[in-house]
């Protein structure tokens, strides 16, 4: 009946549901949502632009007003930047982000196994434990980690720093990667141990794998916060072991402030962060949403 | 290939007042063919979770073979399960899913992967071996799972509801699939539904589980022909058995306007109890349609017609009724002249094909 009334071929057919498709998509609403969406990222975006922008300045053209727009971009900030040794600086930042993740990824993935799929007893109290220990002010805890540094000769190292690092993300680590576990699947793992798999195989073999995308999202956290903590790395480090935060608080001195040299080092500084979040993209969106979409 | 006990084996759930599995005794030949078979709740993937050391023994003992496995780990048992969402490895391909096993138990390579093709050819799942589980269709995935059991020539399968995931069709080829690659294995298996046509069509003999206690265990046959107890007599069979109370009479229960002669043995068991009434079973195809003074009258409600088979739900003229609108007998009746709704036909059990059980405990009488 719809043949003999419709006399089209299945191609012409497709390409009108097509046209279709295309014209309900486009409604009031959703291009209401589209450009709400475009302005609130530009407006997120605007301050990192026009860091970026500001370190391509000279110092003259940085703080005028009105706003500077147009200028002819120099690199002498950058060159100034590395002159002042910035490279000390970035590797102690790179030390103790990338040592404190890993410590944080192999510590949390045990005692997140320990709270969800192998539960102990009282895990509700552990699991709530962990997430107590983020309830304390830092300002509170420097004092004692002060004193304990400076009486193991720890002060300014940046073993120390990546320590307090670690304490410091392993409870959302737990927390992140516990809620990963859960998702599993049990009888996938019911299946592996009925197979033969020790705990440990269990862990390598089927658990790691299947969680990767979340332990790369929980990894990407840990990094971003290791890599922008300010307060523990300001109190604890002094010459030997100072971060890039730390570094960056050099450019507001009491002679004034440099814009322009300000914004060349957060540009620097916040580009590895970028790279890593570029990288872990793919991972990341997949394991954000891990168990949403099965 | 070995034997499978169940000794007084029983399992209480953290913090259940009610045992899950209470005091299940089954003995299971080497190379048998073994359904549990019950409702939900039943208790029957709980027993074999028992089985797979998937979950503990509280009480009495599980042995394979000579073994007693009850207190060991799942790996140590030598058994291959079969799970109801088939539980493949997501991150790895079919032929690994396949040989994870054989990697765990350490053997060499090439051995494993002979044993995979061989395995794949008999599921006929050799072209889907480098393909990920994501990329396979619900019957293929079950042929995977199958494989992943049978590649490791395990002493016993253990299977729950492999089945019943998949649609219509497929369930019943595969049904067929899996009872002739266990025959031509012979390797003991275990397997667990809530459907009584898998259970009855697959199994060498069934066992029928109701909370966590085990009602009857039997070839297919006995159970329809000699059910023990009015459950496992409404449970098998499809449609179900007609069972309803009737009064006892001078050795005769009342039906309707018929009087139906019960055996001596059922007559001396009632009155044993004191019971003055008695449960009684008839299977819808123990049903003729007879002309009138030869049965008892059942008033039409609803025709059921499906082709080979037609079914009369009716209600029994003169007996009690407890509720007015429930169908209180089905029948099957002849497709090709299917009596009308609202008419009154006279039916008769055939002479033998009644199954009377005692209104109190339910147990078969005689």
């Amino acid at each position: 009946m719809a043949v003999a009334t419709t006399p089209k071929t299945t191609a012409e057919r497709a390409a009108a549901a097509r046209r279709r498709g295309r014209g309900r998509k486009v409604s009031g609403g959703s291009v209401a949502i589209g450009i709400a969406a475009w302005v609130v990222g530009l407006l997120f975006f605007a301050p990192v632009l026009w860091m970026f922008l500001t370190g391509f300045k000279q110092e003259a053209q940085a703080s005028t007003d009105p706003p500077t727009f147009f200028f002819t971009p120099t690199l002498d900030q950058y060159r100034a930047i590395l002159d002042r040794s910035f490279a000390p600086y970035f590797i102690n930042s790179l030390t103790a982000s990338v040592l404190s993740t890993i410590f944080v990824i192999i510590l949390a993935t045990p005692a997140a196994y320990a709270l969800s799929i192998a539960r102990i007893p009282k895990w509700r109290d552990g699991l709530f434990f962990f997430m107590s220990t983020r309830m304390m002010p830092a300002v509170a805890s420097i004092l004692p980690l002060y004193i304990i540094a400076k009486n193991i000769g720890m002060l300014d190292n940046i073993t120390f720093l990546s320590l307090i690092y670690t304490a410091m993300n392993l409870p959302i680590a737990v927390w992140m990667i516990r809620s990963f576990l859960i998702e599993l699947p049990k009888e996938v793992l019911e299946a592996a141990r009925v197979d033969g798999a020790r705990l440990f195989t269990e862990m390598r073999r089927i658990i790691l794998p299947m969680i990767a995308p979340g332990l790369a999202a929980t990894a990407l956290i840990c990094f971003i916060f290791a890599w922008n903590e300010f307060f523990f790395a300001v109190s604890l480090t002094a010459t030997q072991a100072a971060t890039v935060p730390v570094f960056l608080v050099g450019f507001i001195t009491s002679e004034g402030l440099f814009w322009a040299r300000l914004s060349a080092a957060s540009t620097m500084a916040v580009l590895p962060v970028i790279i890593a979040g570029w990288i872990a993209q793919k991972w990341l969106v997949r394991g954000l949403s891990l168990g949403a979409v099965k | 290939m070995a034997s499978v006990t169940y000794d007084e084996a029983t399992r209480f759930y953290p913090g259940a007042n009610e045992p899950a599995v209470d005091r299940l005794s089954i003995d299971v030949a080497d190379g048998e063919f073994l359904v549990l078979v019950g409702p939900s709740g039943s208790g029957k993937s709980t027993a074999l979770r028992m089985l797979a050391g998937l979950e503990d023994v509280d009480e009495g003992a599980i042995r394979i073979g000579d073994k007693d496995v009850t207190s060991l780990p799942p790996r140590d048992r030598d058994i291959a399960m079969v799970f109801q969402s088939y539980a493949l490895y997501p991150h790895m391909t079919v032929a690994q899913n396949m040989g994870f096993a054989l990697e765990q138990a350490k053997v060499p390579k090439d051995q494993r992967a002979k044993r995979i093709r061989d395995a794949a050819k008999i599921l006929d799942i050799e072209p889907f071996l480098d393909r990920k589980p994501k990329a396979l269709s619900g019957g293929q995935r079950q042929r995977v799972a199958m494989g992943r059991a049978i590649v490791r020539e395990p002493q016993v399968f253990l299977m729950d509801e492999p089945l019943s995931n998949l649609d219509a069709k497929l369930r019943v080829s595969t049904r067929s699939q899996i009872a002739a690659l266990q025959t031509r294995l012979g390797v003991t298996t275990v397997y667990v539904t809530h459907d009584q046509v898998e259970a009855m069509t697959m199994g060498d003999r069934v066992a029928v589980l109701r909370d966590g206690i085990l009602q009857q265990v039997a070839t297919p046959l006995e159970l329809y022909q000699r059910p023990a107890n009015a459950f496992v007599a409404g449970f098998i069979g499809s449609p179900a058995m007609n069972i309803r109370e009737f009064p006892v009479i001078d050795g005769k229960a009342r039906i309707g306007e018929l009087d139906l002669p019960l055996s001596r043995e059922e007559v001396e068991a009632l009155a044993r109890d004191g019971d003055d009434k008695v449960l009684l079973g008839f299977r819808p195809e123990s049903i003729d349609l007879v002309t009138r003074g030869e049965g008892f009258p059942v008033e039409v409600r609803l025709v059921e017609e499906l082709g080979a088979d037609a079914y009369l739900h009716g209600q029994i003229v003169g007996a009690e009724h407890v509720e007015s609108d429930v169908a209180d007998i089905v029948t099957r009746v002849d497709p090709g002249r299917p009596p009308s709704i609202g008419s009154t036909v006279y039916v008769r059990v055939q002479p033998g094909k009644e199954h009377a059980f005692s209104p109190k405990t339910g147990l078969r009488l005689g």
